[in-house]
């Protein structure tokens, strides 16, 4: 499989963007609505205009028309041709390049049998289902063998459920079929679960690259880590291992109790909306509850966040406009924390 | 009205039978004065089985149906290519578009006394009617249509390998086809209703021309005969490009 470069790609819509995807890699990328994600896709599908260069395998592709690239492209709406049944759709890529009419009648059977649609063939894409439609328009994109599969959002379009149980099936398919793979997404939790390796595009720029924990422990900069929800990240010493799978970690004097699988615990992330804070001491056993002072209330249109001072660390907690009205809360108060335990994010890699 | 609805097409020939009877009975009894300017029903037919006996409907409706299929396929498929071009290239579309925009609009019995005096009064002059009135509507309608294909479906069969060709004929031309129909079959029906004027003021044969005949010896019952034989022309063109669009479209569209 093919590994892709881009280099100082320029155009209305990227500011000097390099990226490496590897070979037979799933490559994330993250960010939100107009950052330049679907642009990116195009450039190297060679559907836009641009300035720099895309190398597949070390071959610049920059003049090639895009029927050259060798690329398959799910587009975000899917674009399944209306007036063409299901095998046909398929075969469409086969039959304009000129392929013998057994192969693709063969490859095509073959592609209905990986996608498991063998009872849509002979349907047109007015009668399937939103994941339906999703299966066809993939087994189109791979037909002809690309060497890289470009995914604009291919779950946006679907309902929860579906759309769950279609990440893993596509996850395990990518695998399985080794393609070199650039997907596209805006979604934090669909990232994190797809992907080999990140990449965080903001305005037009690849503002972070690295594996998925990297991202969220170690964030390059403030507009990452702004947008992955900017996570309190905490370094931890001294794990402590207790039964049933749990650890005790000492986080700048707090200590908190953890998933934990015997490799030692290096920091912890939790998110501000993950925090709950109480001005009472609440119920219950006093496991990951922590007492803090208020020491900072900003307003945002989203909520209010609270920086709130526990033993050595600043936890910054976030929670709607009116749970800060009903609780009222002010800034010197003292609070009780509560920390979800199962929202807790762990990172047990190398120390950097 | 749920009952009404659920009738076969084929009751649609009842209405047409009662107004017949009606006709038939009005004729008969005489209630409007004057036999040879309101005929009955059964005498039109009569005068029907004659013209068809002695020949002269059939050759003056072969003449009609000729000029007609002639004129309507060159022009149409000439529209349809010129369209096409005109639809997929913008450079084409920027040079011919002002131009087709300001002749389309004159009505094609408009050219008629300047088509008389460029090719004379012979067989071409009615084809060449049918082909104008036919070129400009199909030409912009297949225009439209061609445009009015999503450039999704266009990338996307780019990026699965099609050349531009391809992309034209196998994508771009086959989605278009509803807007291209609406075209052909309101033209069909037209390429009638132009035929009969023409023949009516120009051309001393055909149906337009027995039907003037007809008129000056007051022959009522020939002009009914001809405009039956009109209405059963236009209606089954334009049925059989509705029949036809269906065929090509109707598992998608």
């Amino acid at each position: 499989m093919a590994v892709i470069e881009l280099r100082e790609i320029h155009n209305y819509a990227c500011r000097g963007i390099n990226l490496e995807i590897h070979s037979g890699e799933l490559l994330v990328l993250l960010g939100p609505n107009g950052a330049g994600k679907t642009t990116l896709l195009n450039v190297i599908a060679g559907l836009t205009e641009y300035e720099g260069s895309v190398l597949s395998d070390g071959m610049s592709i920059d003049k090639l028309p895009p029927q050259k690239r060798k690329i398959g492209y799910l587009f975000q709406d899917l674009v399944l041709f209306p007036h063409l049944d299901v095998a046909s759709n398929i075969a469409y890529s086969l039959k304009v390049q000129g392929w013998p009419k057994e192969k693709v009648q063969a490859r095509v059977e073959e592609l209905l049998e990986l996608m498991r649609i063998k009872h849509l063939a002979s349907r047109y894409p007015r009668h399937l289902s939103g994941g339906e439609k999703q299966r066809v328009a993939l087994a189109r994109a791979l037909a002809p063998s690309p060497q890289i599969l470009l995914l604009d959002e291919p779950l946006s379009s679907l309902d929860l459920q579906t759309s769950k149980y279609l990440r893993v099936e596509l996850k395990q398919l990518q695998r399985k079929l080794g393609i070199t793979t650039l997907y596209v997404t805006h979604e934090l939790t669909e990232a994190e679960e797809m992907a080999d390796r990140i990449a965080v595009i903001q305005e037009g720029r690849i503002e972070q690259v690295g594996r998925p924990e990297e991202i969220f422990f170690y964030p390059a900069n403030e507009k990452v880590a702004s947008f992955i929800g900017a996570p309190n990240i905490l370094q931890c010493e001294q794990t402590r291992s207790l039964d049933q799978g749990l650890a005790e970690v000492n986080c700048g004097g707090m200590n908190v109790i953890l998933p934990y699988d015997g490799r030692p615990i290096q920091r912890i992330a939790l998110f501000p909306r993950d925090i709950y804070l109480s001005p009472l001491k609440p119920p219950g056993p006093e496991i990951n509850r922590f007492k803090g002072i208020i020491s900072e209330i900003n307003m945002f249109p989203e909520g209010v966040r609270l920086s709130v001072k526990v033993k050595d660390n600043q936890l910054l907690a976030e929670m709607p406009y009116q749970v800060f009205e009903d609780l009222g809360l002010r800034k010197g108060q003292e609070v009780f924390l509560i920390l979800k335990l199962r929202r807790i994010k762990v990172y047990q890699g190398e120390p950097r | 009205m749920e009952r009404l609805r659920r009738l076969k097409p084929g009751w649609g020939i009842l209405p047409v039978a009662i107004f017949l009877a009606i006709w038939e009975i009005v004729a008969r009894l005489d209630l409007i004065p004057g036999q040879i300017f309101f005929p009955p029903f059964s005498a039109v037919m009569q005068e029907f089985y004659r013209l068809v006996a002695n020949g002269v409907l059939p050759s003056n409706f072969l003449s009609s149906l000729v000029r007609v299929l002639i004129g309507f396929c060159v022009g149409s498929l000439a529209g349809l290519l010129v369209g096409t071009l005109m639809g997929w290239k913008e450079l084409l579309n920027r040079a011919f578009s002002p131009l087709i925009s300001l002749l389309y609009p004159i009505p094609a019995l408009g050219w008629l006394p300047l088509l008389m005096l460029w090719i004379g009064i012979n067989e071409l002059l009615p084809i060449a009617i049918i082909f104008i009135c036919s070129f400009f509507p199909i030409c912009y309608n297949t225009a439209t249509g061609i445009r009015s294909v999503d450039e999704n479906f266009v990338q996307a069969a780019r990026t699965l390998g099609a050349s531009n060709l391809r992309v034209l004929l196998t994508i771009v031309f086959p989605l278009a086809l509803p807007t291209i129909f609406t075209g052909l079959r309101l033209e069909a029906g037209m390429a009638w209703r132009v035929i009969i004027a023409a023949e009516m003021v120009a051309i001393p044969t055909g149906i337009g021309a027995l039907l003037m005949k007809a008129e000056s010896l007051i022959r009522v019952d020939i002009i009914i005969v001809c405009l039956m034989l009109l209405s059963l022309m236009t209606f089954s063109f334009e049925r059989a490009f509705i029949y036809l669009e269906g065929k090509l479209t109707r598992q998608w569209s």
